[in-house]
């Protein structure tokens, strides 16, 4: 390539690289230093030492007497933002999966309104899909109506503002995000691989088991990061559906961005949330090449 | 045209897929048709009404919120847009390192937990001293916009026979009229495609929103949540339905008119 | 070059020299020839012999490493396509798609900025000259492959260019439409008088069509001939092998005589058959050859007539002729075509083969 492509290639793409080093990386790497500071006492932050306490705080905390005492209160808002992205990720891969397989034995043509009809919720705005989800939840809502209207129950279920209804509100946030990945990897398998498996006498499942999960994994696991990192940083569905009882990571860091004015911590809880981005990408990253390896 | 007989049906797929799809709709569903519930308290039908619609309309803040995100939407689109059109030429006649450098930076958008990103832009506006207004936020959705915008047309660019290009080249264009009558008029599906992606996505967004805005800036999901977190009226619900009615309309609208410019200009393989 | 009376060739290459990064070998090189102007000349070669390679440098998509091109005297390596009087038929048509065909053949005027009345009179001379009438406002996904291929050739000869490259442009087309658009293109050669640079790894069509032919391979120039000469007297054994079919036999030089020279066959056995070969003065006895020979050129006689004697395996009749497959005396194998019907006593047991000296070229081993 001449260099006057590639300098022109260079200017090309100078404005968008530019304009997301400003506003992504720069922002990030601030944040970065902000996790490193100590708070300001009207909220702020005090320029100029570095220190760790912020960080401390995750699983720290010093009593009246000057002493460390380990600090469960946060951790175990970790653990609960774990579980519960953990348990969406399982429900998402268990619905989503058989949703894909089901669109690849589709014709082209309904395939493509299936996946239209998926990727329209996928579009549309996240709190307003939640905010359906507190009318169908509450107590009296349209669940409590329908099962008592059917005699299922007397009294209303109290599901709203407990784990279940941040479960079910995410489940239903990132379906989406799992069941296209999934779609995309699954419709690219040769078809000729699964007539080959069954003409060596295989059955549906070992096909499945065998040839097409196999082979469609690095989608699969595409899918299942792309529904439990976002899930972990999660805050409309705990905010809305938790009713601030039941916080999880997100809801946390705009904690202190709000009421709590703790920025440094704010931000060492968001560099936390990136820190697990990044471990899953690597942990995808090497299952892929490892996929790989193993297909070749 | 019948589908080609696919030897993984099975019922239990089957199941799962009409579960989830009616798992989908199920809310959206129900939040339109309570919208036209008459009763105040929402989950008890009382009669079909659009009262609430019409409170909706008739309230001014809602309409200067609604003002503020097609403000927002469009001038972060138009900016995402360009920026996103010139990477994607700068990217398609490029190395390999290149275009990875820069699609990996346009992933992160789309890949770092929103909290995440709204904090950091909000630290950045706060140190730099930037009040928190319309700028701030369309700053901010530009970030995300630009990915949006991006891949349609680097998808419509790929899609391109490249003797295309050599061929306007061959025939004397120069190289800025090759852009304007060639290229330009070529990636217009796309550049369409990518740019109504981008304004759905910024008219959706809540979570970078509600850190970077400030008084008078508020966008509409913003302001729908102020709305929920008082209280559950039927205002809210009506609200809810429109915009959701609204975004489903612009999808679908999108859909159709992508599909109709790719068909209508087919250019693939140039044959 | 002074005090010759040779007009200027349209297009020189000299000494072209081409390896892209990474590549194990250069795409070109050494590459020296010229195409005179109103010349129907191609470029013929086995995929990845190059000779794409070559026609993109002549139409300015790709540039030399080494040596140098040249258009009417004046070299052009570094003046970008849209500045040389150059046009091309791709491969793939490249037609626009958001235009019609008539804008797509008003294009390149419309880029040099000719007037509406000019444009219009040209594409119309061009719509008459490729029979494209009626399909004027058409766009190109509403036509035939084979109105697409004459919409791009009308595109490329509208601005007159010097030369005009052709990039397989055939390829996508069945045998009967293939056949009849080598004619058209013969025809519009003559008629417009441009220099037609075509690209093609089809030999038959190289022959029937070109003016000259230079054959390719492995970014190499192999000969660069008429059709005729590239057929009788391929210059080496490449050419005798990519053009038309031919026997391959190792032999040995046995004796020197002026220009001719005598060989005998390898493992010739107690046949001792020895062959005359003509135009043979490069060897000396001793010297290992394979010895060419087209199978058209072999009469079948009775064994002892024939310079060589073997026997018949198997036949092959295809309509127009009939295609013998022989084991010789030596054990190696002999094709044969015969044309006409054939007593089918004449290949019952030991035949002889006979052939004139001129058939018989001999190549270095």
């Amino acid at each position: 390539m001449t260099t006057s492509a590639k300098r022109r290639n260079l200017a090309l793409t100078a404005p968008a690289m530019v304009y997301l080093a400003i506003f992504m990386i720069a922002p990030l790497l601030l944040m970065l230093y902000v996790s490193f500071l100590e708070r300001a006492q009207f909220g702020g932050v005090q320029w100029g030492t570095l220190t760790t306490v912020a960080y401390e705080k995750l699983v720290v905390e010093r009593d009246l007497l000057g002493q460390l005492a380990f600090n469960t209160d946060y951790l175990s808002i970790f653990a609960r933002s774990f579980k519960l992205a953990g348990i969406t990720t399982v429900l998402t891969l268990l619905v989503g999966v058989p949703t894909a397989l089901y669109m690849t034995t589709l014709s082209k043509r309904n395939a493509a309104i299936v996946l239209f009809l998926i990727t329209i919720p996928f579009w549309t705005n996240l709190l307003v899909r939640n905010f359906a989800w507190i009318l169908i939840l509450r107590n009296d809502g349209s669940l409590d109506w329908v099962l008592q209207t059917l005699g299922l129950t007397h009294e209303p279920l109290n599901i709203l503002y407990t784990p279940l209804a941040i479960g079910i509100g995410l489940t239903y946030s990132f379906l989406p995000y799992m069941i296209l990945p999934a779609y995309v990897a699954l419709e690219r398998i040769d078809r000729r691989l699964i007539e080959a498996a069954f003409d060596l006498g295989a059955d549906r499942w070992r096909t499945l088991r065998r040839v097409v999960l196999p082979l469609a994994m690095p989608g699969i696991i595409a899918g299942a990061v792309l529904v439990f990192v976002p899930c972990l940083g999660a805050y409309v569905s705990p905010e809305l559906l938790g009713g601030g009882k039941s916080l999880m990571i997100g809801n946390l860091v705009q904690a202190q961005f709000g009421e709590s004015r703790n920025w440094p911590f704010g931000a060492a809880l968001a560099l936390v949330l990136v820190l697990f981005l990044l471990l899953a990408l690597a942990s995808l990253a090497l299952l892929k090449r490892r996929s790989a390896l193993r297909l070749s | 045209m019948k589908a080609e007989h696919n030897l993984m049906v099975s019922p239990v797929n089957r199941v799962m897929a009409m579960l989830a799809l009616v798992f989908l709709y199920l809310p959206i569903v129900t939040l339109v048709v309570l919208s036209f519930n008459a009763n105040e308290v929402t989950t008890i039908w009382s009669g079909f009404s659009v009262q609430w619609y019409a409170d909706v309309v008739g309230n001014d803040a809602i309409m200067r919120a609604a003002r503020n995100s097609v403000i927002v939407a469009t001038v972060a689109t138009l900016l995402a847009s360009a920026a996103a059109t010139a990477a994607a030429l700068g990217v398609a006649r490029s190395t390999t390192a290149h275009r990875t450098s820069v699609e990996g930076l346009f992933s992160m958008p789309l890949l770092v937990p929103e909290i995440v990103t709204a904090v950091a832009l909000l630290l950045l506006f706060v140190i730099v001293g930037l009040p928190l207004g319309l700028t701030s936020v369309v700053l901010a959705h530009t970030v995300f916009c630009i990915p949006f915008a991006y891949y349609p047309i680097k998808s419509r660019l790929a899609g391109l026979d490249p003797a295309l290009i050599e061929a306007a080249s061959d025939l004397y264009a120069s190289p800025w009229r090759r852009f304007v009558r060639i290229e330009l008029p070529l990636l217009a599906p796309g550049i369409f495609a990518g740019a109504l992606l981008a304004f759905i996505s910024s008219l959706g967004d809540f979570v970078i929103s509600y850190f970077v805005s400030g008084p008078g800036s508020t966008t509409l999901p913003v302001y729908i949540f102020g709305m929920i977190r008082t209280g559950v009226t039927p205002e809210v619900n009506a609200l809810s339905a429109l915009f959701l009615l609204a975004s489903i309309a612009a999808i679908s609208i999108a859909f159709f008119v992508v599909r109709r410019l790719n068909e209508g200009n087919n250019a693939a393989g140039g044959a | 070059m002074a005090g010759t009376d040779q007009p200027q060739p349209a297009v020189r290459l000299t000494g072209v020299g081409k390896t892209y990064p990474g590549a194990s070998a250069p795409a070109l090189s050494g590459v020296s020839l010229d195409i005179r102007s109103n010349e129907f000349f191609t470029l013929l070669g086995p995929s990845g012999c190059g000779k794409t390679t070559l026609l993109r440098m002549i139409a300015g998509f790709e540039s030399p490493d080494e040596g140098d091109v040249l258009l009417d005297g004046t070299s052009v390596v570094g003046i970008a396509p849209n500045r040389r009087p150059v046009n091309t038929v791709f491969q793939s048509y490249a037609l626009f798609p958001h235009m019609t065909v008539a804008q797509n053949m008003a294009f390149a005027l419309d880029m040099l900025g000719q007037s509406r009345d000019t444009i219009a009179a040209r594409v119309a001379e061009m719509v008459r000259l490729l029979r494209l009438e009626g399909l004027e406002q058409r766009r190109p996904n509403q036509l035939s492959g084979g109105q697409q291929q004459r919409v791009a050739l009308g595109r490329a000869l509208a601005p007159a260019p010097r030369v005009l490259l052709l990039d397989e442009p055939l390829s996508a087309l069945d045998l009967k439409l293939r056949k009849e658009m080598q004619v058209e293109l013969k025809r519009l050669q003559t008629e417009t008088g441009i220099t037609f640079v075509f690209v093609t790894h089809d030999q038959e069509e190289a022959l029937t069509m070109s003016d000259r032919v230079a054959v390719l391979s492995g970014g190499k120039v192999m000969q660069v001939d008429p059709p005729v000469t590239i057929y009788e007297k391929p210059a080496n054994r490449f050419v005798a092998e990519f053009i038309g079919d031919a026997n391959f036999l190792p032999a040995t030089c046995v004796a020197l005589d002026g220009a001719n020279a005598v060989f005998v066959l390898d493992s010739a056995g107690a046949d001792g058959a020895q062959l005359q070969v003509g135009d043979a003065a490069s060897f000396a006895p001793g010297a290992k050859a394979e010895l060419v020979v087209r199978p058209e050129r072999i009469a079948l006689v009775p064994p002892e007539q024939g310079q060589l004697r073997g026997e018949v395996r198997t036949t092959m009749y295809s309509g127009s002729d009939l295609m013998l497959h022989c084991a010789l005396a030596n054990g190696a194998a002999l094709r044969v075509r015969l044309s006409g019907a054939v007593d089918a006593a004449t290949l019952q047991g030991t035949v002889g083969f006979a052939f004139k000296p001129d058939a018989v070229r001999a190549f270095a081993a």
